[in-house]
C-alpha cells in the first residue's frame, strides 16, 4: 500500500503499476477520480443494464397492474368508456419505471460493491482514516500472479509515494 | 502552517463572477471545516433555541392531527361548496418547496453547473423534509384516514380495487415515489461522508453510529465508479420525476371541470411555480444558515446570484402563467370563464389576489437589479414574499375556484378555523425540528462533492 499526496500522483503511479502488467490493483480517495477508475483497468460496470431492465419490469408491471384491475378483474363502466384507457395508465405507469429503476440502481450499486462491507484489510492500515480526508492510496494485492514484495515495495516507493506499508490481510 | 479551518472569509467583491468556492481550502480544510459543525463545535444556544421553538410547534401538529382523528374533518372550515380547503393547499405548497432540492440535486448535476455542490445537501434534506409534511395532508384530509391503505392496490377481502383513472391515485403513486426516490439520493449521497465522519468521530457511540451508515465505504477507485454512475443514473431518474410529480399534483385540478381549474397550462405553471417557491425557500434557508455556521466560503454570493436568477426566471414564467388564466378566461368567450376571472379580481377574496400579484409578479422585479441580488437582506425578504404568494396562488387556485362555480345556489363562503391554521403552523415546526436535527447531526455541505470542485483536485497529465 502506497500513500500519496495529491490525486496527479495516485493517477501516475497507478499508470505505471498497470502497464507493468499488476492486475489485482486499486486506489483509495477521498473523492471519485475518474481517471484513477481508467488506469487501473476498470471502465465497465453492468449497472446501467441493471437499472434498464429495472424501469423496463417496473413500466410493464405498473401498465399490466392496472391493465388486469381495470379491464380484468374489477371493470367500472363509466359512461361506456372503453375500458383500456391507457392515457389514463400513463402517470402511474411512469411513475412505477422511475420508482423500480432507482432501487435498481441503489441496490445494485450496493450488492455489486459488496457492501455493507464492515471489515475490510486496509482499515488495518493506521493512515487509512485519511483517506477520507486528503491522502491517496495505491494498493497492489499479494494474490496479484505478478506479485513479488520486495519488487512491489521498490516499484511503489519510486513512483513519488510519501510512504509505503504492508497491509496484512 | 495556520489552520486555514478558522480563518475568517471575508466576503469578496458582491459580484456573480465571484468564485463557486473560496480559493484558499484544501482537501482537508474543507474535511474539517464542515465535519466540525457536526463533531466538534459546541451546539450553540441559538441552535437550542431554535429547535426547541419548532419541537414546541411541531406538538401542536400533534395535537391538532390527534383531535382531528378522533373529532373528524368537521373540525376545518371546509364545507359544501369548497370542500378543499387550505388542507389540499398546503399539500401543493409543501410539495411544491421540495422540488427546488430535486432540482438543485438532480438536474444541475445533468447541467455541469458546478455551482450546486455546496447547496445540493442541504437542498435535498430540505425536499425530503417538505415531502413529510405534505404527505400528511392526503390522509388526514380523508373522512376516515385510518383506512388510506385502502389507496394502494393490495389484493383484499371485499374484492374491490382502487379507481387508477384518478389523479388522486396518480397522486399516490407520485408522491410516495418521489419521497422514495429523494430519499435514496440523499441517502446515497451521504455515505461518503458517514465514512468521513466514521473517521473523524471522536466518541465511540458516534463512531459506531456512522461506521453502520457507512457501511464500510472506503474510497475503493472501484467502488467510486459505480457509485458515481448509479449517482447520475439516479439524476436522470430524478429529473423526469421531478417535473412529472408537480403535473400529476397540477392533474388533481386541470383534470377537473371547474372554471379556473380545467386550464392545460397548469402543467407547466405548477412545476415553474413549484421551483419558484422551492428556490425562495432554500434562499431562506441558507442566507442565515450560511451566516450563523460561517458557511460563506462554500456558499458565496456566486451561489446568492445564481439562485436569485433562478427564482427571477421561474417567477417571469409564474407570471406568465397569471396573464394566460386572465386572457383565455376573457377570451374564451365563455361565460363562467370569464366570472371566474371577474370574481378572482373583484369578488369577496379580490384581496388574496391582488396581494398574489404584488408578492408573485412586483416583488420578483427587484432581482432583475445586480445591486439589489447582491443585498442578502433583500433577497431574504423578497425569498419571504414569494413564499407567502406561492402560498396564495394556491388559495386562489383552490379556493376562489371551489366558491363559486357554475350554479349560483350553490356558491359559498369558505373561512379556515384555527385547527386548519394549528396544523398548517405545525407542519412548519416539524419541518424545522427535522431540519434543526439535519443540520446538529448530518454534514449539510457535501463534503466529498466539495473536494471534487477544489482546484487541486484537478488531475495533471
Amino acid at each position: 500500500m502506497a500513500e500519496f499526496e495529491n490525486p496527479s500522483d495516485l493517477v501516475a503511479a497507478a499508470r505505471r503499476v498497470y502497464s507493468l502488467g499488476y492486475r489485482r490493483i486499486n486506489g483509495y480517495s477521498p473523492y471519485p477520480i475518474e481517471e484513477l477508475s481508467e488506469a487501473i483497468g476498470f471502465t465497465h460496470t453492468s449497472l446501467p443494464l441493471i437499472v434498464f431492465i429495472g424501469g423496463l419490469l417496473g413500466g410493464i408491471g405498473g401498465f399490466l397492474m392496472q391493465y388486469y384491475i381495470e379491464v380484468i378483474d374489477y371493470p367500472i363502466n363509466v359512461g361506456g368508456k372503453p375500458y383500456n384507457s391507457w392515457p389514463a395508465f400513463i402517470p402511474i405507469t411512469f411513475e412505477m419505471t422511475v420508482l423500480v429503476a432507482a432501487f435498481s440502481a441503489v441496490l445494485g450499486m450496493l450488492v455489486l460493491n459488496k457492501l455493507p462491507q464492515p471489515y475490510h484489510p486496509v482499515f488495518n492500515l493506521p493512515n487509512f482514516a485519511l483517506a477520507t480526508r486528503d491522502r491517496f492510496f495505491l494498493a497492489v494485492e499479494a494474490n496479484d500472479s505478478k506479485f513479488d514484495h520486495a519488487e512491489v515495495v521498490n516499484l511503489l516507493k519510486s513512483l513519488n509515494a510519501v510512504e509505503v506499508t504492508d497491509v496484512e490481510v | 502552517m495556520p489552520d486555514e479551518a478558522d480563518k475568517p472569509y471575508t466576503e469578496g467583491p458582491m459580484h456573480s463572477t465571484s468564485p463557486v468556492i473560496d480559493p484558499g481550502l484544501t482537501f482537508a480544510s474543507v474535511t474539517d471545516k464542515i465535519s466540525s459543525i457536526v463533531l466538534k463545535r459546541k451546539t450553540s444556544l441559538a441552535w437550542f433555541f431554535g429547535f426547541a421553538i419548532s419541537f414546541a410547534l411541531f406538538q401542536l401538529m400533534l395535537l391538532t392531527m390527534t383531535n382531528l382523528l378522533f373529532v373528524g374533518i368537521g373540525l376545518w372550515g371546509v364545507n359544501v361548496p369548497v370542500a378543499w380547503g387550505i388542507d389540499i393547499l398546503n399539500f401543493v405548497w409543501w410539495i411544491g418547496i421540495g422540488h427546488a432540492g430535486t432540482l438543485i440535486s438532480a438536474i444541475l448535476l445533468l447541467l455541469r453547473q458546478r455551482w450546486r455542490t455546496s447547496i445540493n445537501r442541504f437542498a435535498e434534506a430540505m425536499t425530503l423534509f417538505a415531502v413529510a409534511q405534505a404527505g400528511m395532508y392526503p390522509i388526514f384530509h380523508l373522512g376516515r384516514p385510518w383506512l388510506m391503505y385502502w389507496l394502494f392496490p393490495y389484493p383484499n377481502t371485499m374484492g374491490i380495487w382502487p379507481q387508477f383513472r384518478s389523479p388522486l391515485m396518480w397522486d399516490v403513486f407520485a408522491v410516495s415515489t418521489y419521497a422514495t426516490v429523494s430519499a435514496m439520493f440523499w441517502f446515497v449521497g451521504l455515505i461518503p461522508d458517514f465514512a468521513t465522519l466514521r473517521d473523524r468521530a471522536r466518541s465511540k457511540p458516534f463512531q459506531i453510529l456512522y461506521g453502520m451508515l457507512a457501511m464500510g465505504w472506503r474510497g475503493s477507485a472501484r467502488h467510486w465508479h459505480r457509485y458515481e454512475m448509479a449517482y447520475l443514473l439516479l439524476a436522470g431518474l430524478a429529473t423526469p420525476l421531478v417535473l412529472s410529480v408537480h403535473t400529476i399534483v397540477s392533474f388533481d385540478f386541470a383534470v377537473g371541470i371547474i372554471p379556473g381549474w380545467h386550464a392545460t397550462i397548469f402543467p407547466p405553471y405548477f412545476v415553474a411555480g413549484a421551483i419558484y417557491a422551492g428556490f425562495a425557500m432554500v434562499l431562506l434557508l441558507t442566507i442565515p444558515l450560511r451566516r450563523f455556521y460561517g458557511l460563506e466560503s462554500f456558499i458565496t454570493m456566486r451561489h446568492m446570484h445564481n439562485m436569485g436568477k433562478v427564482m427571477l426566471a421561474t417567477g417571469l414564467i409564474v407570471g406568465y402563467g397569471y396573464i394566460m388564466e386572465a386572457f383565455f378566461g376573457w377570451y374564451s368567450g365563455n361565460k363562467y370563464e370569464r366570472f371566474m376571472i371577474w370574481n378572482r379580481m373583484h369578488g369577496p377574496y379580490s384581496l388574496y389576489y391582488w396581494a398574489l400579484i404584488l408578492c408573485n409578479i412586483i416583488a420578483p422585479q427587484f432581482l432583475w437589479s445586480k445591486k439589489l441580488r447582491s443585498n442578502l437582506l433583500v433577497l431574504w425578504i423578497i425569498s419571504f414574499v414569494v413564499s407567502i404568494g406561492m402560498w396564495l396562488e394556491r388559495f386562489v387556485i383552490v379556493i376562489t375556484s371551489l366558491h363559486r362555480d357554475y350554479l349560483p345556489s350553490s356558491w359559498g363562503m369558505y373561512q379556515p378555523t384555527q385547527w386548519d391554521w394549528g396544523m398548517f403552523i405545525g407542519t412548519i415546526g416539524f419541518f424545522f425540528t427535522l431540519l434543526f436535527l439535519f443540520i446538529r447531526f448530518l454534514p449539510m455541505i457535501s463534503i466529498f462533492e466539495m473536494r471534487t470542485i477544489l482546484p487541486e483536485a484537478e488531475v495533471e497529465e
